[in-house]
């Protein structure tokens, strides 16, 4: 049972969500990946892309089905038990403006860790260690997030998504407010640092162009279909 | 982390954070003022005269009494005569009686003519005698013994000449300019009105006013002050006395007696009674004030709470970062409790500080004004109680954008809508 490797990152069956007002529905019949790969989540906006990502990382819960994460079964935890288990298990990269702007670049990276409950002094040696990897240097750690161009902020939120040692990152469309060099590149160290720490990536963009980073991919509009290898 | 997010979000809007605090601490320094003030009045009221059984006057009520022979404001209606003023403290009960003689000034201080009795028997605030801080009772008919705050003010020393004037007033036109006085003593600080006093014998009083008919001058009939020593200078009438008596047990019938005294009409008052019947009637005025600053208060606690609200629009985005990163909505309401609890806290200090300041700037203005002796201390046990109900008034309030936050990141989640 406790055998790591035979959990998935990632189960799930028969998921559906729709709201209470009715019409649109959200259906997902299969999915499973493992620690380590790499998820491409291709849709046009308002093809539920967003439910998607609310469901897998706990905030909203699913109408029936069964989904875990990390072996644990979401769609039955109460809504505190999943906010912690996405404090330890999710790290999540928005589109933009990842960092909270009064807070220096360390603490913005330490975010996560304090909602996870892990010990500071350790999160704090981790973190720096993060962002240096991920290109920020130390004359950047204690400067307001806000100092910072574009791509160093999306990789602060990298860091702060990776600090906890998530099973999960999910990252929704992160690249899409940099240009094509800093993309690349941002996808690069991302992946490698997702690699790393044995994470599975769950990414969403519309770019085509990227689904070459990926093991698998999703299409929004064709969600019977299920996954399909890249 | 929670109480460094909080801090640094305020912080990120100082700008609206600081007119919020300066608010808060304006309402909050003028309820912990008029609280202070109150107190301190009633206290600084109650404690002028201690240990008096009995003021008599000539007939009126009992709250002009009380305030022209304590509080030296007004005037007397009508004065005692000499010889009823003797009858009266042979009495058997009678222990000891301090005759005053009111109606003339110095540069807007009362001079009261009494005699030495005066400084052995009066008692004020906790039965506590009268001290000369220098020098010693009147014992000449143009001696003075001045209060603290007329010497301090005035800058007396002992053996300077000082003039009187007649009536009240601070400027007046009708001056006892031939017959100085010498000052002999001054008393030390006391609190009360005994401080604004000058004090000369009740011959001296007789004596200025010897060569006085009608309340002015008789031209060609100015006596000089050794001329005056010839005269016989027994006073005329006085305008009220205190009693201490002998046994407490008789101050209602003795009270009763004088006011039912055949040769003229006087007015007996027992001083506790006449100082709750003069509280009860500030104590209208003081619980409107109150009420005024807690209506302050409160705006000013609405007004902050509706910046709350208005900033919780742009913070969304703060909001959802928090989430994401694993923060349950529980958090974001604690966080924002937290933010107003700080401002609140903040303005708390301030204006504590504040109100330290313009009491210690207004004190000796009030002292000499109204006659109100307030003290500096103004933490008290009431002030803690006042600090606890702010505080609790403003959590209470603050749940209305705490609890706007949880909900709006509930069914946001992870969605920023901008």
């Amino acid at each position: 049972m406790t055998d790591k490797p035979k959990i998935p990152a990632i189960d799930l069956k028969q998921l559906q969500f729709y709201y209470q007002s009715g019409g649109w529905q959200l259906s997902l019949p299969e999915l499973t990946l493992h620690c380590g790969q790499h998820l491409f989540v291709r849709g046009a906006s308002g093809s539920g892309k967003t439910t998607l990502l609310n469901l897998l990382c706990g905030i909203t819960r699913p109408v029936s089905g069964e989904l875990y994460v990390n072996g644990q079964p979401l769609h039955k935890l109460s809504s505190s038990t999943r906010d912690s288990l996405r404090a330890k298990h999710i790290g999540v990269v928005f589109q933009q403006l990842n960092l909270i702007p009064y807070l220096s670049v360390l603490d913005n990276a330490l975010l996560s860790s304090h909602f996870a409950g892990q010990n500071k002094a350790n999160s704090v040696d981790r973190a720096k260690t993060l962002l240096q990897r991920l290109g920020l240097q130390q004359d950047l750690w204690h400067k307001p997030a806000t100092n910072l161009s574009v791509g160093q902020q999306q990789r602060v939120a990298i860091a702060r998504a990776l600090l906890p040692k998530p099973t999960l990152l999910i990252a929704d469309e992160p690249t899409s407010a940099l240009d094509s060099d800093n993309r690349d590149a941002f996808m690069r160290v991302m992946l490698a640092e997702a690699d790393a720490n044995g994470c599975t990536v769950i990414f969403v963009s519309h770019d085509q162009s990227l689904t070459q980073y990926f093991h698998y991919q999703l299409d929004m509009q064709q969600l019977a279909t299920g996954v399909q290898p890249c | 982390m929670l109480m460094k997010l909080a801090g640094l979000s305020l912080w990120n809007r100082r700008g609206t954070v600081l007119m919020t605090w300066l608010s808060l601490t304006i309402s909050i320094a003028l309820l912990l003022g008029i609280d202070h003030l109150r107190t301190e009045a009633k206290s600084s009221f109650t404690s002028t005269v201690s240990g008096t059984d009995l003021i008599v006057g000539a007939r009126s009520g009992q709250l002009n009494l009380l305030l022209y022979s304590v509080f030296r404001i007004g005037n007397a209606t009508a004065n005692i005569s000499w010889p009823s003023y003797q009858r009266i403290i042979k009495h058997p009960q009678i222990d000891w009686a301090i005759p005053i003689s009111l109606g003339d000034s110095h540069r807007g201080y009362r001079v009261m003519g009494t005699n030495t009795d005066y400084f052995s028997h009066y008692r004020y605030a906790n039965s506590q005698p009268l001290v000369l801080a220098q020098g010693e009772p009147f014992a000449q008919v143009f001696d003075t013994v001045l209060g603290a705050e007329v010497a301090q003010k005035l800058g007396y020393k002992l053996g300077e000449q000082i003039e009187l004037s007649h009536g009240v007033g601070a400027v007046s036109f009708s001056q006892h300019k031939d017959k100085p006085f010498t000052v002999v003593g001054i008393l030390a600080r006391t609190g009360t009105p005994v401080d604004q006093t000058v004090h000369v014998s009740l011959e001296a009083i007789e004596a200025i006013h010897l060569d006085w008919q009608q309340g002015a001058p008789m031209p060609g009939r100015q006596l000089s002050s050794e001329q005056t020593l010839q005269h016989d200078l027994t006073p005329k009438s006085i305008t009220a006395f205190m009693v201490g008596l002998k046994s407490r047990m008789a101050t209602f019938t003795l009270q009763r007696q004088i006011n039912e005294f055949k040769n003229e009409p006087l007015t007996a008052i027992l001083p506790g009674v006449a100082l709750a019947e003069l509280w009860q009637m500030l104590g209208m005025v003081e619980n409107l004030l109150l009420l005024i600053s807690l209506l302050v208060l409160l705006a000013a606690l609405v007004g902050m709470i509706t910046t709350l609200l208005a900033s919780m629009k742009e913070r969304q985005r703060e909001m959802a970062i928090l989430r994401a990163a694993g923060a349950h909505p529980w958090y974001l309401f604690v966080l924002i409790q937290l933010e107003v609890l700080l401002v609140t806290l903040l303005s708390m200090l301030s204006a504590a500080a504040l109100l330290f300041i313009s009491l210690y700037l207004l004190q000796d203005k009030l002292a000499a004004d109204f006659g109100l002796f307030i003290s500096l201390h103004i933490v008290k046990l009431t002030t803690l109680y006042w600090a606890g109900a702010i505080l609790l008034l403003s959590a209470v309030l603050a749940t209305i954008p705490g609890v706007l936050a949880y909900r709006k990141a509930l069914a946001d989640g992870l969605t920023i809508r901008l």
